[in-house]
């Protein structure tokens, strides 16, 4: 490896912004040719957006890049292209109908008809060059995930790609296929092209990276030779250092355990374990944390609970009620599960997609939880209607009146009427996910305030959530999730950031021995 | 014999009306637009088509039938692709609604066509219908030596030109589609257009280009039926907008395959005319026979659902518009 004078990529003070959200600010990147450059952050610092800029699927508001020492403008993925850029989407960029070879070509110059002899031997070319499995004749509709991998990484090459940037390639492969992929990828820095991962996990930065660049909150941090650095100093980048929030934290009264998880396991529709082995428990008067990057196995844990998982076999919920008397929910319907009594309050990441109807109004989206008991024929809607107040009122929830659409409300206004409706149920087991995401301080104080009133209550509250110390001032345990596992569950009052963070990014694999099959 | 040789022709002449309408949509289709609006664009192509063979006729000294059909062809489908157009900055540039968008463009057709064919009547003067016999004459010019070839001959060759240039678009649009570049690309627009996107493709071109010449397709459905199938007259029946909707309904059947649509539109036209040479059907009876293309459509959905064959579905991202930074 001898760094070529000119960088085969750099980038210099790249803004782009979305709305009001900043997602790059100023950022600076260079990645030379035979070089492995890990991009790392956690999620919603801004990679992807960084790296799309470079693909032309974003158009930078600000700053300047170069190729080869000279300043190129990108306006479209064609502009990537015919300057060898090529970028492997984290969600491929495959059209399923289409066979291996048609995706290859797709979008290429060439003479009107197709000669697939031409493109299938082109193809067979590339693969033995690098060490690729590709059946030019296979659909797409028929591979496996990590062969749409290898054929997304075989487009961008038949393009004649130098400069190949990979999203997250290894999230949804296998270790034995990560494997391979790492050794496909050296491969390609032996053959003098520049490679650009993006990824948040530190262990794979450490195995297959020379250098690695940091973002975080879409500012750039720095960039670290990969042999002088360790996954401890990495976490410290992309973390950032704690900040004091100064959110209350009652000490849990007499907690007893509400729920008990065993074994639970989920599968993806792509058949991959989203949930591996998941055991913990949740108490009553005590906020239950879940810290993870975003993607691993928070949301189907939440509906696995609420009812909405189909989970694997051997998956265990039980839920213990007043009288200590174990219930199992697993197998039973979301509606069957709240008639048994079990009062289960669910806050889904998505407000609006299912939590709540963006074209009806405050007062129609109470009724959703409450028109089966309210009226025989026809609906009451007073009883929602006073709801509706009540949450408006105490929540201060900033709307005309409670005729307003949902939809036209401001995103922390349509998250205090959400968990407002839910708590107005009454739970014993509150979850909410990203409950304060997109919202400014104030109303996210107000939302803690709400579930630290729940769990003095008495409630069992699971807050999934993505900041960090917030997770360590409002919880009383934290589970880290990491790729589907429980990595650890540790005590927020002496946790440290540090700890949680290298949790979240690092599995602890030594815990498991050879579970894995 | 003769009956049943009857039946064929009509079930033929009555399919390549449709197979025009489908061929085109499956065209406009696989770009990933829904354009709903074929009755309307039938309706355009015939009466623009009409309207120029009536012009010409009336202004010309000595009309001559191959120039008048030369003519009417052209602005047919001229006037059609317009129609697409409408429908194209509609629903790619301004992101309207594809099936509101569709189903206006049908009621707008329907109407145009129909304010100018009366008004068009209306000028003919006399009996107060409208006829452009020499071109319509050349649109229904066959070879006679074999069309005279017995059975055979009459089922084959007794037709005017358009119901083989029907065949041939259909078989030219399936070979363009599955075995060319550009068809290859067409394809992945219309199933992910965020992939072609990525592969450098222009997805708003190719979504025009498809939608524009796919309802001049169509529109040449309309031709048909006005120049050959009514003989170069004009009905206010509504008939075309029945067609229309069969148009769309073959499109489904044979499941975005044109070559399919082929054979689908000749077996919608025996079933649609099965009633005619059924003999000691009531009124009433003979309306549900006239059910049958419906229901043979319904049971292919049926069918194909359940097959849940990846090549016989919709293209994936059809009745969605695209924006490249939605995120």
């Amino acid at each position: 490896m001898t760094p070529l004078d000119a960088a085969a990529i750099e980038m210099k003070n790249i803004t782009k912004t979305f709305g009001t959200t900043v997602a790059n600010d100023k950022v600076c990147l260079d990645v030379r040719r035979g070089e492995i450059l890990s991009l790392l952050g956690e999620n919603g610092s801004g990679k992807t957006t960084l790296m799309n800029m470079l693909s032309g699927i974003y158009f930078p508001d600000d700053g300047e890049i170069f190729v080869d020492g000279e300043a190129v403008v990108i306006r479209s993925p064609a502009d990537a292209y015919r300057l060898g850029i090529g970028m492997i989407h984290q969600h491929f960029k495959l059209v399923d109908v289409l066979t291996a070879a048609e995706n290859v070509v797709l979008g290429m110059e060439g003479r009107g008809k197709l000669n697939r002899r031409a493109i299938t031997a082109r193809i067979q070319e590339i693969c033995d060059r690098y060490g690729f499995v590709v059946d030019p004749a296979q659909k797409v509709y028929d591979m496996s995930v990590s062969q749409k991998q290898t054929l997304e990484i075989v487009k961008v090459l038949y393009r004649g790609a130098d400069i190949l940037i990979l999203d997250e390639p290894t999230a949804v492969l296998t270790p034995q296929e990560t494997e391979k992929l790492f050794s496909v990828i050296k491969n390609m820095r032996n053959d003098g092209k520049a490679v650009i991962i993006i990824t948040h996990k530190l262990h794979e930065v450490m195995e297959v990276s020379d250098r690695v660049a940091v973002l975080r909150k879409g500012v750039y941090v720095g960039t670290v030779e990969t042999k002088d650095t360790s996954p401890k100093e990495l976490t410290e980048m992309m973390m950032g250092r704690a900040v004091t929030l100064n959110i209350d934290r009652p000490e849990p009264k007499n907690p007893r355990t509400r729920l008990e998880v065993r074994h639970l396991s989920v599968r993806s529709r792509e058949n991959v374990l989203v949930l591996d082995d998941v055991n913990f428990e949740a108490r009553t008067g005590e906020i239950l944390g879940i810290a993870g990057i975003s993607g691993c196995g928070q949301k189907e844990l939440l509906e696995a609970i609420a009812g909405l998982q189909v989970t694997e076999k051997g998956s265990s919920i039980l839920y213990y009620g007043d009288d200590g008397t174990p219930e199992e929910l697993v197998g039973k319907k979301p509606l069957d599960i709240s008639r048994m009594g079990v009062a289960l309050s669910f806050v889904p990441e998505d407000r609006l997609g299912m939590g709540l109807v963006g074209s009806m109004d405050l007062a129609d989206n109470m009724m959703l939880k409450t028109y089966r008991t309210s009226g025989r024929l026809f609906a009451d809607r007073r009883p929602s209607a006073r709801l509706a107040k009540k949450v408006v009122e105490e929540l201060e929830v900033a709307t005309p009146d409670i005729s307003t659409p949902v939809r036209r409300l401001s995103g922390g206004n349509v998250q205090k009427i959400l968990v407002g409706r839910e708590i107005s149920a009454d739970p014993t087991v509150l979850m909410s996910a990203y409950a304060v995401r997109g919202l400014d301080i104030n109303t996210s104080y107000t939302i803690y305030h709400l579930l630290n009133e729940q769990k003095e209550k008495g409630v069992a509250v699971i807050y999934v959530g993505e900041e960090l110390d917030v997770l360590l001032e409002l919880c009383d345990r934290i589970l880290v999730l990491c790729s589907g596992k429980v990595n650890a569950i540790v005590d927020a009052r002496t946790a440290t950031r540090e700890e949680v963070g290298f949790l979240m990014t690092y599995l602890q694999t030594e815990k498991k021995g050879g579970a894995e099959t | 014999m003769s009956s049943l040789i009857s039946l064929i022709q009509a079930a033929i002449v009555f399919g390549t009306v449709i197979l025009f309408g489908s061929t085109g949509e499956i065209l406009t289709e696989k770009s990933g637009n829904l354009n709903l609006g074929v009755p309307g664009i039938m309706y355009i192509g015939g009466i623009a088509g009409l309207a120029t063979a009536f012009f010409y006729e009336s202004h010309a000294a000595v009309p001559h039938g191959i120039v008048g059909l030369l003519l009417s062809l052209i602005v047919s489908f001229a006037a059609a692709c317009v129609a697409g157009l409408i429908y194209s900055f509609l629903t790619i540039t301004l992101r309207a609604n594809q099936n509101v968008t569709g189903l206006t463009l049908s009621i707008f057709g329907s109407g145009v066509a129909n304010l100018f064919g009366g008004s068009l009547n209306n000028m003919a003067g006399g009996v107060g219908q409208i006829s452009v016999a020499v071109t319509s004459r050349a649109y229904r010019a066959y070879f006679p030596a074999l069309a005279g070839l017995g059975p055979v001959g009459k089922i084959v060759f007794q037709y005017g030109f358009m119901v083989y240039l029907a065949i041939i678009v259909a078989i030219f649009i399936t070979w363009f589609i599955n075995r060319s570049r550009v068809g290859l690309n067409l394809r992945a627009v219309g199933e992910s257009p965020a992939t072609a996107d990525a592969a450098s493709i222009n997805v708003t071109k190719y979504k025009y280009l498809a939608t524009c010449l796919g309802a001049g397709i169509s529109g040449l459905g309309g031709l048909y039926y006005t120049m050959d199938y009514i003989k170069g007259t004009w009905a206010t029946d509504g008939t075309i907008e029945k067609l229309g909707w069969l148009a769309v309904a073959l499109v489904i059947f044979a499941s975005w395959k044109a070559v399919r649509g082929i054979w689908g539109a000749y077996l919608f036209g025996l079933l649609f005319w099965a009633y005619f040479y059924i003999s000691g059907l009531t009124r009433a009876s003979s309306e549900l026979f006239k059910m049958l293309p419906y229901l043979v459509t319904i049971v292919v959905l049926i069918v194909v659902s359940l097959r849940k064959r990846r090549e016989n579905q919709p293209p994936a991202s059809l009745g969605l518009s695209y924006f490249r930074e939605d995120r």
